[in-house]
Formats: structure tokens, C-alpha cells, sequence
């Protein structure tokens, strides 16, 4: 019964899971995670609102006629492509990924930081 | 006097998450016959794509299957590409390699959990995941998610593996190896496998031949029948690998060539690294494809999939068709799951001969018919028909760009 020896093998090992909200696992560097938009940068193209797969960012008019994208964080499916699609490298991915929330308001990430 | 008794196992049942029906013809413990009926699980994908850049579409592309998420994107990307008509850069080729043979490698490791797990051999399914974990957070390393891996773009890859990324790769490879030999020797030596394995779901090579069966399920049957080797595609016509066939068909065959075909990939993984050139990732190709129409193929780890793409010169396709390996596999079923002369299969071995040819039926989905249960009548609705049914007065469907 060789599946006994790997249980022998296994037994007095620490175990293989984490008590997951006490113990977090680092994540990669290049992680894509929540995306991150500088928008002292940004210059209001849309070319990430157009090529965005999930209509997770919307252009959105400001009072002082520029435009800028807003962030939807629960529609966004992560794959980054509005971080290669940017020609201004104003948008980033971040490493964090616990965004579950009960408010519903902190889901939209609004432009602010008009400075240009 | 026999007395045959339909026993539906299905849509939800004892092998999979995914809803599938089986209609099961019993004559006291013995499976006589089956039928199948799929259409549980629409999702409308095409349909979709065909609202969406091509760039976009690959997205939706890679989650066809939350588990070959790399192989449906490689594909839509090569039918494009073929489209398009442009070479793409060699160190691109060979890292959509190494992404597709990750993918294998935890695709078979999965399922070998899975299968134990129909076997009722609970503890090895627990012992493959764990190590199935190592090769997910390669994957993660290299492509920045665990499960939507978002590597594969129009034109080559979205990242490049640095030199330490790549030894770490190969460190875990050879790991995983010793792992992988482990299991086989486990399923070899192991009397509970081999007696719930052993002579069932036998799918003999002619019926696999004749069914066109296609990944390990057909290779398990003898036949050497592998797109990697058959069509060669990104790097497989410069790394030299083994097809793995077995001739005793039956679900141990089928095991087996799945836990040496995760010993290739492995090799194959470390081959490519060795070799990989270098140069750029990827290659600058216009978002607006010329008209025309391609066709992608490759060795999913069920088997062979085909996208065919067709374009009217937008950014976005007029027509898009996946042929995911399920659907090929489903039909060698029935002729699994029927008793005839000396083989005979019992009721406890359905979960397991179902669940041996791998079956996705997300991925199979694509068409929908409508049938009236109560008279048996089937008919198809086009799209136009279906919103004059039922969507007159509500304008709640996007027209088309």
C-alpha cells in the first residue's frame, strides 16, 4: 500500500493550508491586482475605457471639461489590459486583492486630481 | 425476463460540478445502454465575442475554461494571426510554450485528483492537490494570476520570463518531477485504484477511431493521435517530446497517459527554457484585422481545440466558433457505459467512466436547441425569432455595432 507510506511521510509535516483571513500568502510582485490610476498623468485619451473587456472603466466629464475615466472595481476582471493599453503609463497594477466591502459607494473609484 | 429501468444521472450528479445528463438503461446492476443530453450550461460566448474587439475577446476567450484558460486564448490569438498573415517574434512562440504546458501539467494533476476523488480514494485526491499547488504558483509567478493567466496577446505575450523567474521554474520542475513519479508508481502499486480501474470504461480503438475521440482519451485507446506532433504550433516543432499512448483503453490507460504526459510537459517546460532565444516578446499587429478567415488548433489537455474566426475588416469578428475536446469525447460515452458480451459495467462505475475522459461542459456549450419535453418535439429559434418572441416591446438587447 504505497499510499500508506506518503501519509507517514506526510503525517508530521506542518499542514499545506493557511487559516486564511489570519494568514495571508504574499503575493508576486508583478501581481495584477486592483489597478491603481495616477491622474496627475492621465490625460484623458480613453483608449483603456475602449479596450477595457468588462466595462469596468467609464469616461466621465468633469466640471472643468476634461475627461477622465472612472473606476469601477467590482466589475473589473483584472487582466490588465488597460495598463498596457495606456500611452501615458498612468495606470499601475497593485498587489491587493481583498476588496470585498459592504459599501457599495467605495466600489467606484471617482477621478480626482485635476491638476493638469 | 429482463427488465429494464431508465436511471437519470444528471444534470446534477454524483461525478461533476458541471450539469450534464446521462440517462442510464439498467437491467438489474447492469448499465445496457446510455444516452446523453447536454445544453444545461449556455452561456452564449460566441455571441458575445462578436460584440467585442478582437483584443477584448480574448478575455472572454480564456474563460471558456476556467482550468485550459491559456490554450482557448493561444488559439483565438493564432486564428487571428493567421488572419492577419504576420509572423510573430520566435522567444513569444516559445513562451506561449511554456504557458500552455503549465496549463497542462495542472490540468492533469487536477484531474487525477478528481478522478481519485470518483474512485472514493479521497486521501490521494487531498496529496495531488496540495502538489498541484506548486505548479499554480508558477503559474501566478509567471503570468501574474493563478487562473486567468491574461498572458497570451494578438501578436506574441504580455510578459517576458526574467532569467531568476525561469531558474526558480526549472527548480520546482525538477521537484515536481520526483512528485509526478511518485504518483505513477501510487497508481501502478495501488490496489484500490486498480480495482476500481482496471477493465472499465473500455472505449476499444476502433470505436475510438470511428467516434473521433481526441486527447489522452483517444491516446489511452492506442492511437497516437496528438496536434502538438500532428500540426506543429508555436515551439513543438523544435522541442522533441514523446506522444504517450497505452493499449489497454480502459480507465488506468487513461491515468497513466495522463501522468506521463505531465513527465513530457515537463520536460518540455525545461526544453524550452534551455532554448528559448532571445529578442522581443511581441509583435505590433493592427487592431483592425483585414478580411478573412483562420483557424487555430491546439493539444488542449483534454484534447484538440479549434477556434475559427471570421472577419469583415473591423476590430471586431463577424463570427467566432469554438470546438472545445469535450464535445468530441462526449460521444464515445454511451459506447463506454454499454455492457456487451464480457464486458460489463455496473452502476458504481458510471461516476468514473464519465469523469475519465475529463469533461468540461462549459467549454462544450455552444449551441442551444429547444425541445417540448412533454411530446418530445425539437425545433431551433434564430436570434431574430427569439426577440420577436419574447423581447417585442423591451429593447433590452444591445444591436449590433
Amino acid at each position: 500500500m504505497p499510499i500508506f507510506r506518503e501519509v507517514l511521510r506526510t503525517a508530521p509535516k506542518k499542514r499545506a493550508t493557511l487559516l486564511y483571513p489570519f494568514e495571508k500568502r504574499d503575493v508576486p510582485l508583478d501581481y495584477r491586482g486592483r489597478i491603481e490610476i495616477n491622474y496627475d498623468l492621465c490625460v484623458g485619451c480613453g483608449l483603456c475605457v475602449k479596450e477595457c473587456p468588462s466595462q469596468a472603466l467609464e469616461l466621465v466629464t468633469l466640471p472643468d471639461g476634461k475627461k477622465k475615466p472612472r473606476y469601477y472595481v467590482a466589475r473589473c476582471t483584472f487582466c490588465a489590459q488597460c495598463v498596457e493599453s495606456c500611452p501615458r503609463n498612468a495606470i499601475k497594477s497593485t498587489q491587493i486583492y481583498e476588496l470585498a466591502t459592504y459599501n457599495r459607494k467605495a466600489e467606484v473609484v471617482e477621478p480626482c486630481g485635476t491638476s493638469r | 425476463m429482463s427488465n429494464i429501468v431508465d436511471v437519470p444521472v444528471g444534470p446534477q450528479h454524483p461525478a461533476l460540478k458541471e450539469p450534464l445528463n446521462i440517462t442510464c438503461y439498467v437491467d438489474g446492476e447492469q448499465v445496457v445502454g446510455a444516452k446523453l443530453r447536454i445544453g444545461y450550461n449556455h452561456r452564449g460566448i460566441e455571441k458575445a465575442g462578436e460584440y467585442q474587439t478582437f483584443i477584448q475577446n480574448l478575455y472572454i476567450a480564456e474563460r471558456i475554461c476556467g482550468i485550459c484558460g491559456i490554450v482557448h486564448a493561444f488559439d483565438l490569438a493564432q486564428a487571428t494571426e493567421h488572419i492577419i498573415g504576420k509572423e510573430i517574434p520566435r522567444r513569444a512562440d516559445y513562451l506561449r510554450t511554456i504557458g500552455l504546458e503549465l496549463n497542462r501539467i495542472h490540468s492533469h494533476l487536477l484531474w487525477l485528483g478528481v478522478a481519485a476523488h470518483e474512485i472514493g480514494f479521497d486521501t490521494l485526491f487531498m496529496y495531488v492537490w496540495r502538489d498541484r499547488e506548486v505548479v499554480m504558483d508558477v503559474i501566478e509567478d509567471f503570468t501574474g494570476n493563478r487562473v486567468t493567466y491574461a498572458l497570451v496577446t494578438i501578436g506574441g505575450v504580455r510578459r517576458d520570463l526574467p532569467q531568476e523567474k525561469a531558474e526558480k521554474m526549472l527548480r520546482v520542475m525538477d521537484a515536481l518531477e520526483e512528485t509526478v513519479k511518485k504518483y505513477k508508481e501510487m497508481c501502478l502499486n495501488e490496489k484500490t485504484i486498480r480495482m476500481r480501474c482496471d477493465g472499465v470504461g473500455v472505449l476499444r480503438k476502433e470505436d475510438a477511431i470511428a467516434l473521433c475521440a481526441v486527447g489522452p482519451t483517444i491516446r489511452a485507446s492506442g492511437v497516437p493521435f496528438d496536434i502538438r506532433a500532428d500540426d506543429p504550433h508555436a515551439a513543438y516543432d523544435e522541442i522533441p517530446f514523446k506522444v504517450v499512448t497505452y493499449d489497454t483503453c480502459d480507465v488506468t490507460a487513461r491515468i497513466l497517459v495522463r501522468i506521463d504526459e505531465t513527465l513530457e510537459s515537463i520536460n518540455i517546460v525545461r526544453e524550452a527554457i534551455k532554448k528559448m532565444p532571445s529578442g522581443p516578446i511581441r509583435a505590433r499587429l493592427p487592431r483592425a484585422v483585414p478580411v478573412g478567415e483562420g483557424v487555430g488548433r491546439t493539444e488542449a489537455p483534454r484534447g484538440e481545440v479549434i477556434h475559427y474566426v471570421r472577419s469583415n475588416g473591423t476590430d471586431r469578428p463577424f463570427r467566432w466558433k469554438v470546438r472545445a475536446p469535450t464535445l468530441a469525447n462526449l460521444l464515445s460515452i454511451p459506447v463506454m457505459l454499454t455492457s456487451k458480451g464480457d464486458y460489463v459495467v455496473y452502476i458504481a462505475d458510471v461516476p468514473i467512466t464519465f469523469a475519465s475522459i475529463d469533461p468540461c461542459l462549459s467549454c462544450t456549450d455552444r449551441a442551444v436547441k429547444f425541445v417540448d419535453v412533454s411530446s418530445g418535439k425539437s425545433w431551433v429559434w434564430t436570434f431574430s425569432q427569439i426577440k420577436r418572441m419574447y423581447w417585442k416591446d423591451k429593447p433590452c438587447w444591445r444591436e449590433r455595432p
